[in-house]
C-alpha cells in the first residue's frame, strides 16, 4: 500500500508518501508562489527520492478545500487525473481537518483550525480527538470570526487555534475568549501532508469523475444569479 | 514501416472542455467537446470562475471518452499536447495540470501548444498545408493575419488594436438585445436584411494589416441611440447587415492585399468567426478567380474551440522537438511567435 497525498489548497504546498505504517517522505513549503509551477515537480522529486514510480501507487488522497479556489482546483485536478489514469482510489479530505489533525492529538479540548477568508471572515470548523481519532464537532464553514469566537465561549473545555493566518485574528480571539484560547506553535501551522495521507488511508475511494473541490461558497456570479431569481438569499 | 504517431490533445482555455486524439498529425481518431455554453448563457457571457469549476467536473470524463472513441490506451499514445495559452488563466490551469498528471503517470512527453496555432492547424485536418501560407484568425478573442513560411513558424503581420471581431459581434448583439453568444444571431439577421446604413471601415494607416473594430462598434451603438431619441425605428436586420458588411469588407480586403504582397499558396481561415456565413461567402467570392491561391475553411465543428486542433498543432510541435517540463504553467498572455526558433 503506497499512498500519495497532495495539498495545494492554501499557501502551504504539501506532498507526502505513506507506505503501510510509515511515512516515506514529506515535502512542505509555505510560500506565496505558484502551485501550478511547483506541485508536479515536487511530486516527481519526492517519488524519485523515495524510489517509487507512479505504478507503485495504490491510492491518492487530496485536500479538497476550503481554501483558494484556484489552489484547491490545481491539487484536485492532478489528484483526479492521476487516480483515474492509474485506476486507483481517490479520497478527498477537508483542508481544515488536515490542520486540526497535525496538532492537538494529545490535547484535552477542542481544535479550531482556520484560514482567513477576508473581510473579518474565516473558514473554520471544530474538531476533537477522542481515543486518538479526530471527530468533527462543527462542520467546515465560512463564518465571521467574531461570531465564531462568540459561539465558542459557551464551551467548557479550552480551544486550540491553529493556522498560518492566526496573526490576523489572534487579538480578536484573545479579546473574546481570554484564557480559554490556546494557540498552536508556529511549527504546527502548516498543514502536514503526512496527516492528510493518514486521514485518507482507511477511507474508501469516491467516484473519481464526479469528484469536485469543496468550495463552501458558490461562485459570486452564480450566487447573484440565484438571488436575482429569488431562490435563495446567499450570505 | 513507421509506426503511427498518436497525440492526445487537451484544450480548456475558455468554456469548452475538450480532448482529442490525432493520428499522424492529420487524422481524427477521437474528438470530444463538452460545451458549457448552456451554463454561461444565463450570465450573458463566460464567467471565468464558473468555467474553471465546470472544467474540473468534466476533465476525466472527457479524457476517458476520447480514449474510448479512438479505441487506444495510453501505452499507444506518443505525447500529451495541451493548450498553454492564451485564454482564461483559471480555465487553462485545469487542462495544463491534467496534462502534466497524464504525462507523469505514463512517462510521456508533454507538448505545449499555443491556442491560435491550434486554430490554424485545424485546417490541416481538412487538407495538407502548402507553404508559404496566410492564416486569417477571427474569434471572440483574436483577429490576426499570420504568415507561415513553414510548419510551426508563425509571423503575425497584422492584429487587432482594440476589440477582436468576435467581441464586436457580441457587443453589437447585446445592443440589439440578442442573447449570448451573439455572433450567430447577427450573421442570421444579416442574411435577412440589407446593408443600407452607412458605417465606418477602419483601414488604419496605408499598408497596415492591423484591425480596429471599436469605432465600428461605437458607431452601431450611436446609430441605435440616435434613432431612439428621434423616435425612429431601424430594422435590426438592416443594422446587422450593415455592421457585418463593414467587418467583412475590412477582413477580406486586408487578406487579399496580404495574399498579393506575400505571394502565398494558401489562405487558411481559423477561429470561431470562421463559422460566419457572410464571411465564408465573401472570401469564397474574393478568391474564386484566383487559381494560384487555395482558400481553406474548416467545417464549423473545427472552427470553434476543440482539442483536435491542439493535437494537430501538437503533432507538428512534437516532431519539431518542442517539450515542456512538469513545471509548465498556464500562460494567459502567451505569444505565438515564442516557438519560432
Ligand atoms: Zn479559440
Amino acid at each position: 500500500m503506497t499512498i500519495l497525498a497532495i495539498d495545494t489548497s492554501n499557501y502551504a504546498l504539501g506532498v507526502a508518501l505513506l507506505e503501510d505504517n510509515q511515512i516515506l517522505g514529506e515535502y512542505i513549503t509555505n510560500l506565496k508562489k505558484n502551485h501550478s509551477v511547483r506541485i508536479m515537480p515536487a511530486i516527481q522529486t519526492l517519488m524519485k527520492d523515495c524510489e517509487r514510480v507512479p505504478a507503485d501507487l495504490t491510492k491518492i488522497v487530496v485536500a479538497k478545500g476550503p481554501g483558494s479556489y484556484t489552489g484547491v482546483r490545481i491539487g484536485v485536478t492532478i489528484a483526479k487525473t492521476l487516480a483515474w489514469t492509474l485506476q486507483i482510489p481517490l479520497v478527498g479530505i477537508s483542508s481544515l481537518e488536515i490542520l486540526a489533525s497535525g496538532t492537538g492529538r494529545y490535547f484535552e479540548g477542542y481544535v479550531s483550525p482556520l484560514f482567513d477568508a477576508r473581510r473579518g471572515q474565516v473558514y473554520t470548523a471544530l474538531y476533537q480527538f477522542q481515543n486518538g481519532n479526530l471527530t468533527t464537532v462543527e462542520q467546515d464553514q465560512l463564518v465571521m470570526l467574531a461570531d465564531w469566537a462568540g459561539k465558542l465561549t459557551e464551551l467548557s473545555k479550552p480551544i486550540l487555534f491553529v493556522g498560518n493566518d492566526l496573526p490576523i485574528h489572534r487579538a480578536k480571539i484573545e479579546e473574546l475568549l481570554g484564557t480559554k484560547a490556546i494557540f498552536a506553535s508556529i511549527t504546527e501551522h502548516n498543514p502536514r501532508p503526512s496527516e492528510l495521507a493518514l486521514l485518507g488511508r482507511d477511507i474508501q475511494g469516491e467516484d473519481i469523475h464526479s469528484f469536485v473541490p469543496n468550495y463552501i461558497r458558490l461562485a459570486e456570479a452564480e450566487a447573484k444569479w440565484l438571488e436575482a431569481k429569488g431562490k435563495i438569499s446567499n450570505g | 514501416m513507421k509506426k503511427d504517431l498518436l497525440i492526445l490533445g487537451i484544450e480548456t482555455s475558455c468554456d469548452e472542455t475538450a480532448v482529442a486524439i490525432i493520428k499522424n498529425g492529420r487524422e481524427i481518431a477521437a474528438n470530444i467537446v463538452a460545451s458549457q455554453i448552456e451554463s454561461h448563457k444565463r450570465f450573458g457571457g463566460v464567467v471565468p470562475e464558473i468555467a474553471s469549476r465546470h472544467h474540473v467536473e468534466q476533465i476525466t470524463i472527457v479524457i476517458e471518452e476520447a480514449l474510448k472513441q479512438a479505441n487506444v490506451t495510453f501505452a499507444e499514445i506518443d505525447a500529451i499536447a495541451v493548450t498553454e495559452g492564451p485564454g482564461l488563466v483559471g480555465a487553462l490551469l485545469i487542462g495544463v495540470n491534467a496534462a502534466k498528471a497524464l504525462a507523469f503517470a505514463h512517462n510521456k512527453p508533454l507538448v505545449p501548444v499555443h491556442h491560435i496555432a491550434g486554430h490554424i492547424y485545424a485546417n490541416r485536418l481538412v487538407t495538407e498545408l502548402k507553404f508559404p501560407l496566410l492564416a486569417l484568425v477571427v474569434s471572440g478573442g483574436h483577429t490576426e493575419l499570420v504568415y507561415m513560411k513553414e510548419h510551426g513558424h508563425f509571423d503575425i503581420i497584422g492584429e487587432t488594436r482594440d476589440d477582436a471581431a468576435g467581441e464586436a459581434y457580441d457587443k453589437v448583439a447585446r445592443t440589439l438585445n440578442m442573447p449570448y453568444p451573439g455572433g450567430p444571431h447577427i450573421d442570421r439577421m444579416a442574411q435577412e436584411g440589407s446593408p443600407t446604413i452607412d458605417l465606418p471601415r477602419a483601414w488604419l494607416e496605408e499598408g497596415s494589416y492591423d484591425f480596429s473594430f471599436s469605432g465600428l462598434k461605437s458607431a452601431v451603438i450611436n446609430t441605435v441611440h440616435n434613432a431612439e431619441q428621434r423616435g425612429e425605428s431601424i430594422a435590426p436586420e438592416d443594422l446587422a447587415a450593415s455592421f457585418q458588411a463593414s467587418v467583412i469588407e475590412v477582413l477580406v480586403k486586408k487578406t487579399e492585399r496580404a495574399v498579393a504582397e506575400y505571394g502565398v499558396n494558401q489562405v487558411l481561415v481559423a477561429g470561431g468567426v470562421a463559422a460566419n456565413k457572410g464571411l465564408r461567402a465573401a472570401l469564397e467570392k474574393a478568391f474564386a478567380d484566383n487559381s494560384r491561391v487555395e482558400l481553406v475553411i474548416p467545417p464549423l465543428s473545427l472552427c470553434t474551440d476543440n482539442a483536435a486542433m491542439i493535437a494537430a498543432a501538437g503533432s507538428v510541435m512534437f516532431e519539431k522537438g518542442i517539450r515542456a517540463e512538469l513545471s509548465l504553467n498556464a500562460n494567459p498572455g502567451l505569444d505565438i511567435e515564442i516557438y519560432n526558433n
